[in-house]
């Protein structure tokens, strides 16, 4: 049988992999993308830590990530596309204008 | 039998997970995206929760991952940025392997409990014990789910419909 350690290996190096994303792109709609894959590997977490302990609990909340997902990927949409608008790119590094 | 379709799976999920961070167009990115959530949907499914698998696939894998398509398509991006050969981009590299490994460092010195819940019951993770338990116990933060998406709906409609001067 299986052991949980597997899982939550495989589950940290998703969520790395995410993070380094976040950190070396540049693309907005690429760093939205990288912080679906760590929600995605918070997930896998959950339904491990679920299926071990024989608790369904974290399959609400799982179920609630991905609500909360949908809406973060709605409003972050469309804010990149509002953004594309007023300043014809992208690229996070240009957006810096509140930055102190 | 479980350990060859974790092996499998997870295997390709931390490679389509890579290629998701180092690939230079943006359609690649979200179409390896997608591969590793059916790669995660698999390995949900393998742990007995067979809605949140379906779930993944339909919501994750299908709604949200179009509306990335849609944006990445409607702003048609000329990608001009040299995404990996970033110079911070070295730095952070190690500070990831750095994350990772003491993350796995905590993992491994953990120890895990007993047995998984496919030798208890019987129909855990299906769709009618998720809704009960959705509808019971969890019953406000599924309706404080739903304010949320009518919101995240009205303010997405209001961002991109009202032009800000």
């Amino acid at each position: 049988m299986i052991m949980m350690n597997n899982y939550l290996l495989l589950s940290a190096a998703l969520f790395v992999i995410g993070a380094v994303g976040v950190l070396i792109r540049r693309n907005l709609i690429v760093v939205m993308m990288c912080i679906e894959l760590m929600l995605n590997a918070a997930n896998l977490n959950f339904i491990t830590f679920a299926n071990y302990h024989h608790k369904m609990s974290g399959h609400v909340f799982v179920f609630m990530v991905i609500a909360v997902a949908a809406a973060e990927a709605a409003v972050g949409l469309a804010v990149a596309l509002a953004l594309f608008r007023n300043r014809e790119t992208v690229d996070v590094d240009e957006v810096d204008s509140m930055k102190g | 039998m479980e350990f060859l379709i974790f092996c499998i799976f997870g295997g390709l999920s931390v490679v389509f997970a890579v290629m998701m961070i180092m690939s230079k167009k943006p359609v690649t990115c979200a179409l390896s995206l997608v591969m590793v959530m059916f790669c995660l949907a698999v390995l949900f499914a393998v742990q007995n929760a067979h809605l949140i698998a379906i779930l993944q696939v339909l919501v994750y894998a299908g709604a949200i991952m179009v509306l990335f398509m849609f944006v990445i398509m409607l702003l048609n991006l000329r990608e001009k940025e040299g995404s990996a050969s970033h110079p911070k981009g070295v730095a952070q590299m190690f500070g990831g392997a750095a994350a990772l490994s003491s993350l796995a460092a905590v993992v491994t010195m953990t120890r895990g409990p007993g047995i998984p819940a496919q030798l208890v019951s019987d129909h855990f993770g299906s769709t009618a014990e998720v809704g009960r338990i959705l509808f019971t116990s969890y019953l406000l933060p599924f309706e404080i789910a739903s304010v949320l998406l009518l919101a995240a709906l009205v303010g997405a409609v209001a961002l991109v419909k009202i032009r800000m001067r």
